[in-house]
């Protein structure tokens, strides 16, 4: 694909665009230029090719006009405005070169730099700093202040932070930095302390960084334009000589960057400004995290042996493959063609997903293929399709900067979806209403400038309740949208759902000792979300993770298309998906049911277009989900498994069950970066490539497809797409494609959703989102304009099931699981970053009166026992939970939060129910036995690699 | 019982549940046939018929006469 994707730098035009109706037409240095009223002279003439020097000002922010090196003349109007908190006008001219301007400019640079420390030669941004490119541009020759008078240059510099340092030295107060943890991040961490000659940068209440409210997004450390804050990876590398624009690989939000390198090392990872998802903005992981792509854990040769017992033996891709394969097919000779499946990874791309479960089709030739969405956000699919017709949320992430209500169900977008979060935090800023349905009190529940209208703080596990109690206020005072249910929904099925929910036994009064939260709170909400213009939903894991987990999703478009919520910007039904492909693993086909495109096995006529495009038969039966092939391996009918990319004896569920299935498998293949906790139970480990060291794409949580590039060579020398083909060719189906390009292609052949997508026309326009083909050329933004998917909208009755994970006596409190800012998912990525500095171990949230009535003393070690395991943890004793809610992450396989987790699962999807646990909490002293298990599993198999040099490669045998 | 059989019709118990919001058994057999067929294995099937012939009483009656309706077509 050549060069295709290399990018030069970023251009700067000063101020952020303005979406103004008309056009106006000025002159900037005699060139005419015409711009949407209300934009800067500042951008004008940067549009017009001409760059006035600022200092203060950056795209990214709104103009602040403190540094006066803007200053420019405009014909008959009196003095020097500044060109950024100007705005044109018709007729304006506007000239930005003049003796005076220059004079005046040059002043302001002299009183700079008299208060700045000379040493260009050696700071870490030398080539790189706008306050050097200033004092060129203004030809600034001398200072006649000289450089002994009061001054800053003893400042001290604060290193505290993992990722950057704040040198107050090189400070010029432009405040952009205050102003971009403000406007972009919504953190309001920084601030300006004192007044004239003392005024300073300082961030909480003058803490250092790392003991500050500070959450290193580094929008601060791009905003500032001298070395002041500077990445420490640049402090110690030096600048980039390249950069290519990719995607993310963490949460659901998918930011596009900038990946900076020095040859073939990255050195910094920038939010690309141009990015459709993140505006240029990013978080602590996408920023900087990325020390995990290059760790030494890093294992690049295949390894394999014949029992979990023995020491891993490398050797050669060749020999490996077909010990891999070998193994495979005898165990189908033996047990039968369904005896195997495989995994697909979330976080690998769509092209590696698709070949997967084409060689689990194809090659293993059952449908025994699913994906870790399995246990996140399946029951998002069966509910949207159900209801809506996609599986997919409705809405592009700037529908949000429109809404007038937001509701916030089961997510906390500032903590799993950081950059989005900090989005729907300006929108709410300038005054959106806010709803947050969660047991815990969130970020967004009260933060700085944010405070949620009506906090619902449910029992877990009584969401269902909670949705049916909202829709039977609006049916019952009559806030439903009758003209859109008329014209965009099946009436028969409204009309049935319509008198289902009018039941009592669906009214907040009637729930409100099931679901725990007051009625009045109850129609405040239902009357916030349905009375204003625009109403958005949000949601994430806290809806999808229960044993009603599809019936929640259901009861949420429900919601949406009963007020006639849906169609348009500023509303919408919007799934925030967990890791960075989960939407694009599910588009791909990865579960047993259903082919690429969401379409059933069943289905004849889909069935026969991917028989003759790979020349097989193919099973026209679902196969087992991965509860099921868990259930199955126990029970010995289920004997090979392949898993890419993902960890499931530390993710999933009942962890004492998964590792008893891994273990009854005669042939565990992993395909990894590292040596997770599922490997330690694999036969076969095939070294996986980082994002940083192949072609795809991923899509996002708004079903943005978009470009993942190759900035270095795979440190095993092959990515997992081309391990994938090789591995299905040496079990007799062979696949084979030159570049992912090609892929892609045969994607688009094979899915009417996918098209009209190419990576020419990803390229061309940055981002695609599906559906792409010859009703939507460049893509569809938002779903369901003027008809569902479906058709009709179909309204699903939604009765409350409680959960059969029931407090008692014995476990009286509820466990439920999340994340954290700083952490994602099993923390293979985020563990081998300086992120652990954040969060070392995962904790147990438990409320003081709970703490208290157990002699639980914060910080103190604490068992936690449920039906499933019990596990220990050192205590939190915060108010985040109410009163008989305890909370964990599970972040650290050490913790065995998933220990206590059990198999209740989603009645739909099989989807665990991780969000509720009944379990009991102790003081105690000792690690659990589980606990002391895994520490003398992990020494074993840690040395089990340690030794794996030692021995010499084997011959391939089965 | 297998570990998958008990497993089984706990979930199969669950779907309906979650489908009997209407009194009318045989719209309710009729979801669960349809669920039951479209999203699991033929082996899982197998199972729960297996027991259906065996022990049909202790299943709930919406999912006997789902389970039943596996039997034959279209889902056989």
């Amino acid at each position: 694909m050549g060069n295709w994707y290399r990018v030069g730098a970023e251009q700067d035009l000063g101020t952020p665009l303005v979406a103004g109706e008309s056009l106006i037409t000025l002159s900037v240095d005699g060139m005419e230029i015409s711009v949407p009223e209300g934009t800067s002279i500042m951008r004008a003439a940067a549009l017009a090719g001409t760059n006035i020097p600022k200092l203060c000002a950056t795209e990214d922010l709104e103009p602040f006009g403190s540094c006066r090196l803007c200053l420019v003349q405009i014909e008959g109007r009196p003095g020097y405005p500044a060109s950024c908190t100007t705005e044109v006008s018709e007729g304006m001219a506007v000239r930005t070169q003049s003796p005076r301007l220059a004079e005046l400019r040059r002043n302001v640079m002299e009183l700079y730099i008299s208060d700045h420390p000379l040493d260009c030669l050696t700071c870490p941004t030398n080539g790189d700093c706008e306050l050097q490119d200033m004092a060129g541009a203004v030809g600034l020759r001398e200072v006649r202040y000289g450089y002994e008078g009061k001054n800053h240059l003893d400042k001290t510099k604060d290193e505290s932070a993992p990722y950057f340092t704040f040198d107050a030295s090189k400070c010029i107060l432009c405040s952009r930095c205050v102003r971009a943890c403000e406007e972009q991040q919504g953190t309001f961490a920084l601030t300006i302390d004192n007044r004239g000659f003392d005024s300073q940068i300082v961030a909480s209440q003058n803490d250092a960084f790392d003991q500050s409210e500070c959450v290193s997004c580094g929008a601060c450390v791009k905003a500032c334009p001298t070395a002041t804050l500077t990445e420490k990876s640049i402090i110690a590398l030096g600048q980039p000589d390249r950069a290519t624009v990719t995607t993310c690989a963490y949460c659901g939000v998918g930011c596009s960057f900038r990946a900076e390198m020095q040859g073939d090392q990255l050195v910094r990872m920038t939010p690309n400004r141009d990015g459709h998802a993140n505006h240029g903005h990013a978080c602590v992981k996408g920023r900087f995290a990325f020390g995990y792509a290059t760790h030494d854990d890093r294992i690049t040769a295949p390894m394999i042996r014949d029992s979990i017992n023995d020491v891993w033996q490398e050797v050669s891709w060749e020999q490996a493959l077909s010990f891999a394969a070998s193994r495979m097919q005898a165990i189908q000779s033996t047990y039968g063609r369904k005896s195997i499946g495989g995994i697909t990874s979330s976080r690998c791309t769509n092209e590696e997903v698709f070949v997967v479960q084409k060689f689990i089709r194809a090659a293993m030739g059952n449908n025994n293929v699913d994906t870790c969405a399995r246990v996140c956000h399946s029951p998002t699919g069966y509910g949207l399709k159900t209801t809506l017709g996609e599986s997919a949320g409705t809405q592009t992430f700037d529908s949000v900067m429109q809404a007038d209500t937001i509701m916030v169900i089961g997510a906390n977008p500032t903590a799993a979806h950081p950059v989005f979060g900090s989005m729907m935090k300006r929108r709410l800023r300038q005054g959106a209403k806010l709803i947050v349905i969660d047991p815990r009190a969130t970020d967004l529940v009260d933060s700085p400038h944010v405070r949620a209208d009506q906090h619902l703080q449910l029992r877990p596990g009584t969401n269902v309740a909670v949705i049916n109690a909202l829709g039977h206020v609006i049916i019952s005072e009559g806030l439903e949208d009758k003209a859109f249910i008329q014209q965009r929904c099946e009436v028969d099925a409204y009309e049935i759902w319509r008198q289902f929910i009018a039941r009592e036994e669906n009214s907040p009064e009637t729930l409100e000792p099931v679901t725990g939260v007051p009625a009045a709170q109850i129609r405040a909400a239902a009357r916030n979300y349905a009375s204003v213009p625009n109403g958005a939903i949000y949601y994430g894991l806290g809806v999808t993770e229960h044993s009603q987990g599809s019936t929640m999703v259901m009861g949420i478009a429900n919601l949406a298309m009963a007020t006639g919520n849906l169609g348009r910007e500023g509303v919408g039904v919007n799934p925030l998906r967990g890791q960075n492909n989960v939407q694009g693993s599910c588009d791909m086909g990865s579960f047993p049911h259903e082919l690429p495109g969401y379409r059933h096995l069943s289905d004849l006529a889909t069935r026969t277009q991917f028989e003759k495009a790979w020349g097989v038969k193919l099973d026209a039966e679902p196969g087992y989900r991965i509860p099921n092939m868990f259930d199955a391996a126990v029970d010995g009918e289920f004997k090979g498994l392949y898993i890419q990319g993902e960890d499931m004896a530390q993710s999933d569920p009942d962890t004492q069950h998964v590792q008893a299935a891994l273990s009854a498998m005669e042939c565990v293949i992993v395909q990894d970066l590292f040596l997770n906790e599922t490997a330690k139970y694999a036969h076969v480990f095939l070294p996986g490539s980082s994002f940083l060291e192949k072609d795809g794409t991923f899509t996002n949580a708004e079903r943005r497809i978009s470009p993942v590039r190759k900035v270095m060579q795979p440190l095993a020398g092959m990515a997992e797409w081309e391990v994938t083909c090789a591995l299905s060719t040496a079990m007799g189906y062979p696949m084979s494609y030159q570049h992912p390009s090609e892929i892609m292609d045969e994607i688009a052949q094979l899915t009417p959703t996918f098209s009209g997508v190419s990576y020419e026309l990803l390229d061309e326009l940055g981002s695609i989102q599906w559906p792409c083909n010859e009703h939507a050329p460049n893509g569809t933004p938002m779903m369901h304009v003027d008809e569902f998917v479906r058709g009709k909208g179909f309204f699903a009755p939604t009765p409350y099931v409680p959960t059969d994970e029931r407090s008692n006596n014995k476990y009286p409190l509820l466990l439920t699981t999340g994340r954290i800012l700083s952490q994602y998912n099993v923390g293979a990525q985020t563990r081998r970053t300086e992120n652990m500095a954040f969060h070392a171990e995962d904790v147990l949230e438990i409320h003081p009166s709970d703490a208290e009535v157990r002699g639980i003393t914060d910080g103190a070690w604490v068992g936690i026992k449920s039906r499933a395991g019990e596990t220990v943890l050192r205590a939190d004793i915060t108010t985040r939970v109410q009163a008989g809610v305890v909370y964990t992450t599970f972040h650290h396989p050490e913790s065995g939060a998933n220990v206590v987790t059990t198999d209740n699962s989603d009645w739909a999807t099989n989807c665990p129910e991780y969000k509720v646990t009944a379990v009991q909490a102790y003081p105690v002293s000792n690690p659990s036995e589980w606990q002391e298990m895994f520490s003398k599993f992990h020494a074993e198999q840690g040395n089990f690699l340690d030794q794996r040099k030692r021995k010499k490669p084997v011959t391939t045998q089965s | 019982m297998t570990v998958q059989t008990d497993k089984l019709l706990r979930m199969a118990e669950q779907i309906t549940a979650n489908m009997a919001y209407t009194d009318d058994t045989e719209v309710v057999a009729e979801k669960i046939a349809d669920h039951l067929y479209r999203f699991w294995d033929p082996r899982m099937l197998a199972s729960l018929k297996a027991y259906n012939k065996e022990q049909a009483e202790s299943l709930s009656p919406a999912l006997a006469a789902a389970v039943q309706r596996l039997e034959r077509a279209p889902y056989s």
